[in-house]
C-alpha cells in the first residue's frame, strides 16, 4: 500500500503550521480562504474562527492545550537502533532523520509528556507530523511502549495522539513490526485496568491507523482530520471508485461508526476531564452542569458559534438547499409510514406463501 | 505474466529440449545424448539464477502465478478441512480462507490468504487482497483457537489488504488491528510462514505469531517496491533499487532477526516442484508445534509478547 503518497491531499498540502514566530502577521484558512489574524489564531489553538477548520497543531501547543493549567513533564525518549537498514535512496536515511532534528528540534516524530487532565494522572504519547510525516519507525514505536509501561507504573490513563501517514519505509519491516509492538504496549495499559483514549488527529493513516490507533476504549477525533488505512489515491486509482469529498474525515468515521466523538480543541480539556474522571473513578469535574442539558449527540457544532454567517454559505457549496432538506425528510417519513404500514417486525413472507396476512 | 525474464535463456532450452523429444524418439542414440546434454546445461543454468536471485527478482518469483497458494498447501497437508465463512456481521470474504481442520492429525485452525490459479477464481478471491470481513473472520477463528485450545497455522499471500471505499467505511484499519490483538491474546501455538507475498499491514495482520517462517524466495515487505521507489525515489522505475534497500527477503529478514527460519525452496522455485515445497513447509509446521504444543496458554502469550517486544532492540 502507498501509505504515504496520498495523506496529505492537495488542498491541504499549502497548509504548514503557523510558525512560532510568525513574520507574517495574517495567515489565510486553506478551507475557507478567510484571513486569520495570527494572534487570534494562537487564542484559537490553530483553529479557524471563521469556519472552525483545524488547522495543524505543534505537539508542544497541543499539550499545553490538554494538561490541567498546561503543565506537563517530557519524558525523555529511549534510545533505539537508528538506521537498521543502512537505507538509501536519493537520499540517506540517517541524513533525513538529522535534517529532520534539526528542522523540527525535536529528536523523533514522537513526544511523551506525564502530566493531570482533570485531576488525573495521564501519560501522553503525541506524534509529531512535521518530523518526517509522523512516520512510525522503531524508535517511535519503543516511544509507545515505554509511555505505556510508564502508564502502568504510575496508573495513569494513556493518551496515543496518532498524526501520521504510516509506517517509515526507510527501516522496512522493523518499522511494519511496530504495529504489533504498539498493540502489545496498549495491552499491558488496558490488562492494568486503565483508560487508553486515542485522539486522532490530521492526518492518521497507514500502519499507524491499523494497529494502536484503532484499539482504543475511547476513539476521540479532531474535526476534519483525514483518518483511514489507504491513501485516497490510492484507491481512486487502484479501484476506479469516486469517492465523497467528505470521505476519511473525523465526521465520516463517526457516522461509520469507527469515532465515538468528534471534539473541537476548545472543548478537548473537559472532554478528556470528564471521560477520565467517569473511567477513573474521580468526581464530576462540572460540579453537575452537564445535567438536565440537552446532549448534542451529533457532530459538536458548539465551537462553530463564532462562525460567521455570510463566509457560512461559501464554505458549505456541498449543504443541501432547505428545498432539497425538506424532500429528504418527506421522503424519510414516506418511508417510516410505509414499513409502518408493512407491519415493522414482522418479515416479509415468500411472495408465494403472501395471501394477505401481514 | 508468467515467464520471468532472468529465467528466458532457461526456457529456450527447455523448449527444444522439449521439441527435440518430439522429433527424436525412435532416431538412436545421438539425439538421446543431445537431450541430456542439454538438460544438464539447463539444470545448471535453473540453479545458477535461483542460486543468486536479486531482491527485485525474488519478488516476480513469489508473484510468480504456478506458485502455490494457500489452499494448494491446505489441500496437501490439512486433513478433514472444514472452511467456515463469514464474519457474522457483514460478509464472507474468500481472500482469506479459513477453517477447522487437522494437521498431522492433530485438530487446528488453519488461515491464509488465497490468490486463486485463474481469471475466475482470482475475482473471487480477490487477488488475495483482504476486505475488513476477512480480518474479522480471522478474529472469529481466533477466538475459537482460545476456547478449544487448536494450535493456529497460518499462510501469508497477500499483495495487501484491499484498498476500497466500502473497506475503509467498514474499518479496514480497525480490522487489522483487533487481528492483530487476537493473535496476541489467543493462548495457543501459532506458526505462520510467509508462502508468497507478504504485503504490508495485510500480511503482518495474520502473522503475529510464535513461529514465524518464509519460503527461500518469498518477500516481505512494509510496502510494496514499487510503492517505495514511486514515493522516495519519486518514480516507479527504482522499483529494483527499493527492492534491495527495502530488505524484504527471507534471507534479509533472518540476518534481522525477524523470521524464525527460511524453509527451501526446490531449484527453480516453488512453482516448479509444487509438492516438494509442499512438504518442506509441512514438516517446518510440524517441527514447530511439536516444540510449541508443551507450553502454557500463559507462557505463549508472554513470550509472544516478548519475542516482538524484542525485534529491534537487541544488536541491530
Ligand atoms: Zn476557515
Amino acid at each position: 500500500m502507498n501509505w504515504l503518497s496520498n495523506i496529505i491531499r492537495p488542498r491541504i498540502r499549502s497548509l504548514v503550521e503557523p510558525k512560532e514566530v510568525p513574520d507574517n502577521l495574517w495567515h489565510k484558512c486553506p478551507s475557507c480562504e478567510g484571513m486569520l489574524f495570527h494572534r487570534d489564531l494562537e487564542e484559537s489553538h490553530n483553529v479557524c474562527y471563521h469556519c472552525n477548520y483545524h488547522l495543524r497543531l505543534t505537539v508542544k501547543k497541543r499539550l499545553a492545550l490538554m494538561f490541567d493549567e498546561g503543565k506537563y513533564e517530557n519524558l525523555p525518549l529511549p534510545s533505539v537502533a537508528h538506521d537498521p537498514l543502512k537505507f538509501k535512496d536519493r537520499k540517506k536515511y540517517a541524513d533525513r532523520i538529522k535534517e529532520s532534528q534539526a528542522k523540527t528540534g525535536l529528536k523523533e516524530a514522537i513526544t511523551v509528556a506525564k502530566g493531570k487532565i482533570g485531576g488525573q494522572p495521564v501519560v501522553i504519547a503525541a506524534f509529531n507530523f512535521s518530523f518526517m510525516g509522523g512516520s512510525m519507525g522503531a524508535g517511535v514505536g519503543e516511544a509507545i511502549v515505554m509511555a505505556a509501561e510508564q502508564a502502568v507504573k504510575s496508573k495513569a490513563a494513556f493518551i496515543a495522539i496518532p498524526a501520521s501517514g504510516g509506517a517509515r519505509m526507510q527501516e522496512g519491516m522493523l518499522s511494519l513490526v511496530q504495529m504489533p509492538r504498539t498493540i502489545i504496549a496498549v495491552e499491558m495499559v488496558k490488562e492494568a485496568g486503565l483508560p487508553y483514549i486515542v485522539l486522532l488527529t490530521d492526518p492518521t493513516t497507514g500502519g499507524v491507523s491499523a494497529s494502536f490507533a484503532m484499539v482504543g476504549d475511547v476513539h476521540l477525533a479532531e474535526p476534519g482530520a483525514t483518518i483511514g488505512f489507504a491513501g485516497r489515491r490510492v484507491i481512486e486509482e487502484t479501484v476506479r471508485e469516486t469517492l465523497p469529498d467528505d470521505f476519511q474525515t473525523a465526521e465520516y468515521l463517526k457516522e461509520h461508526g469507527i469515532v465515538d466523538i468528534v471534539v473541537s480543541r476548545s472543548e478537548l480539556h473537559e472532554t478528556l476531564s470528564r471521560l477520565l474522571n467517569l473511567l477513573m473513578g474521580g468526581e464530576s469535574q462540572s460540579g453537575g452542569a452537564k445535567k438536565g442539558k440537552k446532549t448534542d449527540i451529533a457532530v459538536s457544532k458548539s465551537a462553530q458559534v463564532k462562525r460567521k454567517s455570510s463566509i457560512q454559505k461559501e464554505i458549505r457549496p456541498d449543504a443541501p438547499s432547505s428545498a432539497k432538506a425538506v424532500k429528504q425528510v418527506e421522503a424519510a417519513e414516506k418511508a417510516l409510514e410505509n414499513y409502518r404500514k408493512a407491519g415493522a417486525s414482522i418479515t416479509e413472507a415468500p411472495k408465494k406463501a403472501a395471501s394477505g396476512k401481514a | 505474466m508468467n515467464k520471468l525474464d532472468f529465467e528466458k535463456p532457461i526456457l529456450e532450452l527447455e523448449g527444444k529440449i522439449a521439441e527435440l523429444h518430439k522429433v527424436g524418439s525412435g532416431d538412436g542414440i545421438n539425439i538421446t545424448e543431445e537431450i541430456s546434454r542439454m538438460q544438464s546445461k539447463a539444470d545448471r543454468l535453473l540453479q545458477q539464477a535461483y542460486s543468486k536471485l536479486t531482491p527485485a527478482q525474488k519478488v516476480q518469483v513469489a508473484r510468480h502465478q504456478d506458485r502455490p497458494h494457500c489452499m494448494d498447501y491446505v489441500d496437501a497437508f490439512i486433513e478433514d478441512f472444514t472452511p467456515l465463512a463469514g464474519d457474522r456481521a457483514y460478509a464472507e470474504d474468500y481472500a482469506l480462507i479459513g477453517g477447522l481442520g487437522r494437521f498431522n492429525g492433530r485438530p487446528c485452525v488453519v488461515m491464509g490468504q488465497e490468490k486463486g490459479h485463474d481469471t475466475e477464481s482470482r475475482i473471487k478471491h480477490n487477488f488475495g487482497m483482504v476486505r475488513p470481513e476477512g480480518y474479522r473472520k480471522a478474529q472469529r477463528l481466533m477466538e475459537m483457537a482460545d476456547k478449544f485450545q487448536l494450535p493456529v497455522i497460518t499462510l501469508v499471500d497477500t499483495a495487501g489488504a484491499y484498498p476500497g471505499m466500502g473497506a475503509e467505511e467498514r474499518g479496514q484499519s480497525e480490522a487489522i488491528a483487533k487481528s492483530i490483538e487476537s493473535f496476541l491474546r489467543t493462548g495457543v501455538p501459532i506458526v505462520s510462514v510467509v508462502i508468497g507475498e507478504g504485503g504490508s499491514g495485510g500480511a503482518i495482520a495474520i502473522a503475529v505469531a510464535d513461529r514465524i517462517y518464509m519460503l527461500e524466495h518469498a518477500i516481505y515487505s512494509v510496502i510494496s517496491p514499487e510503492g517505495c521507489a514511486s514515493i522516495l525515489w519519486r518514480s516507479g522505475e527504482y522499483a529494483e533499487e527499493a527492492a534491495t534497500a527495502l530488505k524484504i527477503t527471507a534471507q534479509d529478514l533472518h540476518q534481522l532477526k525477524l523470521i524464525d527460519g527460511i524453509i527451501k525452496e526446490p531449484i527453480g522455485g516453488a512453482h516448479r516442484h509444487k509438492d516438494e515445497v509442499i512438504a518442506n513447509v509441512s514438516e517446518q509446521i510440524d517441527l514447530a508445534l511439536k516444540d510449541l504444543i508443551p507450553w502454557s496458554p500463559d507462557q505463549l502469550i508472554k513470550a509472544r509478547r516478548a519475542k516482538f517486544l524484542a525485534f529491534g532492540r537487541n544488536g541491530l
